[in-house]
């Protein structure tokens, strides 16, 4: 994706659990200028600084950024942390089946307390044809509220939902008669694909975010307007393209898995790889992806998060407890590295600025690897050259279970803490350090597309495959551009078709993907249909 | 031996080795069986042995389409139903719920259904493997009757068949569970302790228990483990590169490709699958054939790939693990041997191949 309509500048932001970094990239994609900022313990008060410094650092007038961009972590740490997370009423319309395993039955006892404001299963639900399971009956739903303590939020899951959300969207219309509009309701048809439970946590967890990004989108437009900027903004989502403000207020558990998603496509950007392994060493953590024709490889097997198992399709990833911040310890003989990080606190703790924490920022400085700090690294060197081994060793052993193909491969090393990575590995033909690498997730954030997805089961019976097919691809480019793509330049990048096993049938389950550039929404409300002007790319 | 949450784990990994890349994804049925152990408390399993010979078995199995079960989960009363049809068919008191099937989620059903009716489960079941139809089973070759048949879905329909061939029960059924939504929850070939021990497998869950067991818990490699202690063969260790799906008279069939790594550079290994893993072929030479059981390994999480999930770039490790004696017989072959799906191939032991 090079051709970009509008020529206003875009400003990408990644909130990393260490430093949240800010870039700020021309229309043709080169980068201006670029900031990195403790993330803070608010992380929006991290966002303000660094947007503020990467427009002092650019000389460009906040009037002249049309676009932001940003990824963050806000989502996946509230579940991570169980905090701040919104109390769920569930409804499931699925009677009289489904009883086997009611929601949030396998949840993480403290995720579900934490959560869970109550649930029920009411007569409804939809078989494979979209047939009834059950006629819908709403009748106990007014009892099931009034039996509830407190509620934030409203999740209501229906068996195959995206064959047809008719009970959803009709169980949504009785409980806003019951407890009006004020209160966040969620339909799994939004939120996910084929896979009750998978999907119904999903939704639960969406749901049991509304608060946090409500409170998140409003805090990041204040940063952003505060500095002078009027832009459209857009989240990253966990498939390495963006979303709009009103999608992550709908749909914010889109957003876990964002940070990797964009440092895989920054680095695809920055080294002009399509395909390789891609090193992120932040400053408490590292991950270890794959870069498959532009994209991150995505995994194949259910996604937990926060214990809970989900359908997400995220980045295919191996992850460890590594960064510039992981404290020290042990002896030359048997050093120890993490998982303990002093995270975005290492310019005050961290033995090169003064502080009294050994670091391996400190062991790497030692060992010549790189020159950071105001002090001089107290470290050994004998002690510096074995925790050197091992963080080679780690990241040796990563790269080895995330290769796929038999050959060498490059790696491109990106992130701040990617000092950390050796010049070379065993099987890796070449370790690519491209510029701005430490600001790759930023970048990648910046120069994201908008994608659709669809997964769904389709009846071929009467209209034949080729029709199925092509309609599967036109739903999935209309979400994309639902999702603020511009249509002229949106097409399919993944189609998977499955058919149903033990059984005979007519029905094709299609997995369907479209992304395409972001429309000029700046300048046309409805984001798109705007004819092309003299001076667009 | 009582199944308690994490014998289901085990049980569910050993079904997926079992499964032979069919018989559906165990996760969900791990999740059920969880589940209804965690509420209702853990499920002994008993020899035949050790039960009385005159006894009533029931073996339970889910039938229909795998997609279906993972959207519309099934009540909780089936079993219940199931055993009080087969009860009131058979005037006597049913003893013990059987798998049907080891492998693939009836491997681990019947852990559900046994911990909400408090019946023990039977230490044995009727195929040693998966297989796509409900004749399919070792009690056909010794001319045991599939009659009565109890289907039931998640209403509270009860579907009650007595058929002439165990054909025909697959016939009625299949079309019952298309009726009844994609999906039916069946009691079939109701039989004697007596009966059972000689049509059905002996000490084949507790044996799936521990192959589950040992794949879960080696942290290397581990199939290793499996070539160890169930006579596995390992076929090849490389990447996915090639998956090939088409419909065949609305059955799902397919191909998938591996590029060996490693020792087995240089290899390529082909599998033909209908449902099941049925040919593996190695450099143009066939090294395995149904009945055998053949069965690909994730290499990272050591858990079984089910042919629904197979993907390109997937790195894996095929093994193939010999069949139950029985369906190497010209009878078995018959039933539900390489010819039987449709291909121009003869059956020769996995050991003779490799």
């Amino acid at each position: 994706m090079t051709q970009r309509t509008g020529s206003g500048l875009r400003l990408g932001i990644d909130v990393g659990g260490t430093n949240t970094d800010a870039v700020v990239l021309d229309a043709g994609d080169q980068v201006l200028a670029k900031a990195k900022e403790p993330t803070s313990v608010d992380a929006t008060a991290g966002i303000g600084e660094a947007v503020r410094t990467v427009l002092d650092n650019s000389n460009c007038p906040p009037a002249s950024i049309s676009h932001v961009m940003i990824g963050t972590t806000h989502a996946t740490n509230a579940i991570l942390e169980r905090a701040k997370l919104g109390r769920v009423a569930v409804i499931r319309v699925a009677g009289p089946a489904t009883h086997m395993l009611p929601p949030m039955a396998n949840w993480p006892d403290d995720l579900r307390e934490s959560v869970e404001a109550g649930s029920v299963i009411i007569p409804g639900g939809a078989e494979m044809d979209g047939t009834d399971v059950y006629p819908l009956d709403v009748a106990s739903l007014g009892g099931f509220f009034a039996s509830l303590d407190r509620f934030d939020a409203v999740a209501i899951v229906s068996t195959f939902a995206p064959v047809t959300n008719r009970h959803e969207v009709r169980t949504r219309e009785a409980v806003i008669g019951l407890i009006g509009r004020g209160i966040p309701i969620v339909l799994s048809s939004e939120v996910g694909s084929i896979g009750l439970i998978e999907r119904e946590n999903a939704t639960i967890l969406n749901a049991a975010l509304a608060r946090v990004a409500a409170r998140v989108t409003r805090a990041v437009q204040q940063a952003i307007a505060s500095r002078g900027i009027d832009a459209t903004t857009y989240f990253a989502q966990n498939d390495g393209t963006l979303m709009s403000l009103d999608y992550v207020r709908r749909l914010p558990v889109l957003t876990i898995g964002s940070g990797p998603a964009n440092s895989i496509r920054g680095a695809a950007y920055l080294s002009g790889c399509d395909n390789a392994i891609v090193v992120d060493v932040g400053g408490t953590s590292a991950d270890v992806g794959v870069l498959a024709s532009g994209f991150p490889r995505i995994s194949a097997l259910p996604v937990e998060i926060g214990g809970v198992r989900t359908n997400f399709r995220m980045p295919d990833l191996v992850s460890m407890a590594l960064g510039g911040g992981s404290v020290v310890g042990g002896t030359p003989d048997a050093p120890v590295v993490g998982p303990a990080s002093v995270g975005f606190r290492i310019a005050e703790t961290a033995r090169v600025f003064g502080g009294t924490v050994t670091t391996a920022t400190d062991a790497a400085v030692a060992a010549g690897r790189c020159r950071i700090g105001t002090h001089p690294s107290p470290v050994e060197r004998a002690m510096a050259g074995s925790v050197m081994d091992l963080v080679g060793s780690m990241i040796t052993d990563a790269v080895d279970r995330v290769k796929l193909a038999p050959g060498d491969q490059p790696l491109v090393a990106v992130g701040g803490g990617s000092f950390l990575i050796p010049d070379s590995l065993p099987g890796v033909s070449g370790v690519i350090r491209p510029r701005h690498y430490e600001v790759a997730n930023a970048i990648g954030a910046a120069i994201a597309s908008v994608s659709g997805n669809i997964d769904q089961i389709y009846d071929v019976a009467g209209v034949g495959r080729a029709a199925v097919l092509s309609r599967a691809r036109t739903d999935a480019i209309r979400q994309a551009v639902l999702h603020g793509a511009d249509p002229e330049g949106t097409e399919v990048v993944d189609l998977e078709e499955l058919s149903l096993q033990y059984l005979p049938s007519s029905r094709l389950r299609i997995r369907a993907k479209a992304a395409g550039p972001l429309a000029a929404a700046a300048t046309t409300p409805d984001g798109y249909g705007r004819p092309r002007e003299p001076g667009d790319f | 031996m009582l199944i308690d949450a994490r014998t289901v784990a085990s049980l569910a990994a050993g079904a997926g080795v079992f499964g032979g890349g069919g018989g559906g994804d165990p996760g969900l049925s791990e999740m059920l069986a969880a589940h209804a152990v965690a509420v209702h408390g853990p499920v002994p399993l008993v020899s035949l042995q050790d039960l009385d010979s005159e006894a009533l078995l029931v073996p339970i199995a889910y039938v229909g389409a795998t997609t279906v079960i993972q959207e519309k989960l099934p009540n909780g009363i089936e079993g219940d139903l199931i055993r009080e049809w087969m009860e009131r068919l058979l005037d006597r008191p049913v003893a013990a719920f059987m798998s049907a099937e080891l492998g693939g989620l009836n491997g681990v059903m019947p852990v559900a259904w046994c911990a909400r009716a408090g019946l023990p489960m039977v230490d044995a079941d009727l195929m040693a493997r998966a297989f796509p139809e409900l004749q399919m089973v070792i009690p056909t070759l010794h001319g045991q009757e599939i009659s009565p048949v109890v289907a039931v879905d998640e209403r509270g329909n009860v579907g009650v068949f007595t058929t002439i061939t165990n054909e025909w029960a697959e016939k009625l059924v299949r079309a019952t569970a298309v009726a009844m939504g994609g999906t039916a929850t069946v009691g079939v070939y109701p039989m004697t302790v007596a009966d059972a021990r000689r049509v059905s497998v002996q000490g084949s869950i507790s044996r799936s228990i521990d192959v589950g067991q040992a794949l879960l818990a080696s942290s290397h490699d581990p199939t290793a483990e499996l070539v160890e202690r169930i006579g596995a063969v390992r076929l090849i260790e490389g990447k996915l590169i090639d998956v090939h799906r088409r419909t065949k008279d609305g059955w799902p069939v397919g191909s998938a490709a591996i590029e060996g790594t490693g020792p087995d550079q240089g290899q390529i290994l082909r599998i033909e699958f209908q449902n099941e893993n049925l040919i593996a072929i190695r450099n143009g030479e066939p090294v395995a054939t149904v009945p055998d059981i053949i069965t690909v390994v994730d290499i990272h999480t050591g858990r079984p790939v089910v042919t629904e999930i197979l993907r390109y770039g997937q790195r894996v490790t095929v093994i193939a693990l010999p069949c139950d004696r029985i369906w190497r017989t010209d009878r078995g072959l018959e039933l539900a041997g390489p010819r039987r799906f449709g291909y121009d191939l003869d059956y020769l032991p996995l050991e003779s191949r490799v």
